[in-house]
């Protein structure tokens, strides 16, 4: 109903979608990948730059909906200058917010995608680009599964 | 004659549903419709009181279900004016039927460098198959253009025919954008240059009162689902010299004449074509829809949803932003809307909120959402119960969703 609505397109939401952060290419990536959801068509690249297992940059580009666009662009503010472990943490603590609408250390701002858990079929959309960037970190070649 | 919607209602029970608090508005006809009480009845009484196996039984309830399971045939014979019984073949559904033609027709006549005519507006059923038996075969596919009204390019068509040219799939009527498609002066066209047609009328089928007595295809495919019946069961309409012609699709039980280690005769069609224990029960309920819907005035009903997607079309282009695909295309109850600046997904989730669902993506077409620009769209398909009342409350719905989304 409406509060559930509200709930999932929080303002903070809605200015991401009109105005996505680090939404350019990244021509000094070190690793790279593609998220696409078939069933809507949606399409998100993902580029990180890695040094050191560490997040020093990354950034994203592509088409899709609010849910998928801003969650792609929280993101990339929420691991940029992570460590590669921590940014797996985050991916499994983010995937639990959207799933179970709770996670026990996840940065405050990306709780504005609890609303995500209501509306089963659109987690697709919020994790859409945390996929790919995950695909990311493991498609690089010296990459060790942690 | 006019259409008593509210009496045909009253006919679904799953129109009564609330949804998160509203009444259904139930706009996703296209992807399938709903099932009167008498469709589901059917199939209840069929598995408490007459379940066996079709066809060879010596008991009765086989035999009662063989009477029955052949009863539907002859009656999906009637309802599409597809003359004999016997050139109806169950499939699984239109997706099944299309796999059957491109492999088994597609695969004994199709050679290296043959060609197999598409278009641009193809739902992946009528599109895919063929790309695989294309590539089984050496053929190659082109496709009829869609122009910016909706329709199709038929002086493209014109130049794409030629003597390589053995098939021409087209479909009756746009999932996507519901245009209808002019099949009699394509199928002209085509069998003038010796190809054969096969029309997807997934869309028609419900929409239009289709009579292949009228219509110069040479084969149709449907679904029953969208006709108000069970999924999981349709139809594959055939010339009888095109079927009879044809190599079975599938092997097993029920499709052969006599089978030895080495090799097998084959029934004739249909049969050759049911390979294993068919779906009896989905037989059944589409049996009770076809009953269904062939009570209906079905001039009173085509009239009814056209003026109901001229009056969805008319309100929705009042909201600020939106834009129908395909708009000077003749069509049937199914439109697919553009809204400025809102993904189709986000406006579908507001929608959902206030009960009303619709279809967010690209309906299994994609190279007409690139044809279009997009890469999704919002659609709304209406059936035979849906209401004017409900055209209000969707675009009441789009209102709200350009405000929350804004």
């Amino acid at each position: 109903m409406t509060s559930e609505l509200d709930e999932l397109y929080q303002s903070v939401i809605l200015d991401h979608n009109r105005s996505p952060r680090n939404f350019h290419k990244l021509e000094d990536a070190t690793a790279h990948a593609e998220g696409r959801n078939p069933l809507c068509g949606d399409l998100f690249d993902v580029w990180l730059k890695v040094a050191d297992e560490r997040i020093v940059d990354v950034a994203f580009l592509g088409q899709g909906c609010a849910i998928s666009k801003a969650s792609a662009s929280m993101m990339t503010q929420a691991i940029k200058g992570k460590t590669v472990a921590e940014v797996r943490q985050l991916f499994d603590q983010f995937h639990q917010l959207v799933t179970a609408g709770s996670a026990t250390s996840l940065p405050t701002k990306l709780e504005v995608f609890r609303g995500v858990r209501a509306f089963p079929i659109r987690v697709k959309c919020a994790t859409l680009s945390w996929h790919a960037m995950k695909a990311a970190l493991d498609s690089r070649p010296s990459h060790e599964e942690s | 004659m006019t259409w008593d919607v509210e009496r045909v209602r009253a006919d679904f029970p799953i129109l009564s549903r609330e949804i998160r608090g509203h009444p259904l508005v139930y706009l996703d006809n296209a992807a399938t419709a709903q099932k009167p009480a008498a469709v589901i009845a059917a199939i209840e009484h069929y598995y408490q009181t007459g379940n066996a196996n079709v066809h060879r039984g010596v008991h009765a309830l086989s035999q009662e279900a063989t009477l029955e399971y052949e009863r539907v045939r002859a009656l999906a014979a009637k309802f599409l004016g597809a003359g004999s019984a016997a050139n109806i073949v169950f499939t699984s559904g239109t997706t099944g039927a299309l796999n059957l033609v491109a492999q088994s027709y597609g695969g004994s006549v199709l050679r290296p460098g043959d060609e197999i005519l598409v278009t641009e507006m193809e739902h992946h059923s009528n599109l895919v198959p063929w790309q695989l038996i294309a590539e089984r075969t050496g053929a190659v596919l082109k496709a009829i253009p869609v122009t910016e009204s909706g329709g199709l390019d038929l002086g493209e068509l014109e130049r794409l025919l030629g003597p390589r040219t053995r098939i021409v799939a087209v479909t009756h009527a746009s999932n996507v954008i519901g245009a209808i498609n002019p099949i009699n002066a394509i199928a002209a066209m085509a069998h003038e240059a010796g190809a054969v047609v096969v029309v997807d009328g997934a869309q028609s089928a419900p929409h239009l009162r289709v009579d292949l007595g009228a219509i110069d295809c040479d084969f149709f495919a449907c679904s029953g689902h969208k006709l108000y019946g069970p999924t999981g069961i349709g139809l594959l309409y055939g010339k009888p010299e095109l079927l009879e012609a044809m190599p079975p699709w599938q092997g097993g039980g029920g499709m052969i004449r006599e089978v030895q280690i080495g090799r097998s005769t084959y029934a004739p069609p249909p049969e050759r074509f049911e390979a294993g224990t068919p779906p009896i029960a989905e037989v059944v309920g589409l049996g009770a829809a076809l009953d269904y819907v062939s009570r209906w005035d079905w001039e009173a009903l085509v009239a009814y949803e056209q003026d109901i997607v001229a009056e969805a079309g008319r309100k929705l282009a009042g909201v600020p932003g939106l834009r129908i695909l395909g708009e000077g295309a003749d069509r049937v109850s199914v439109l697919s809307l553009v809204l400025d600046g809102i993904h189709p997904h986000d406006a579908g989730t507001v929608l959902d909120t206030l009960g009303i669902a619709v279809r967010a993506g690209h309906h299994c077409a994609q190279p007409l959402m690139r044809r279009f620009g997009v890469t999704a769209t919002l659609r709304a398909s209406f059936g035979a119960y849906n209401t004017h009342q409900e055209i209000d409350t969707l675009v009441e719905g789009l209102v709200r969703a350009r405000k929350v989304l804004g």
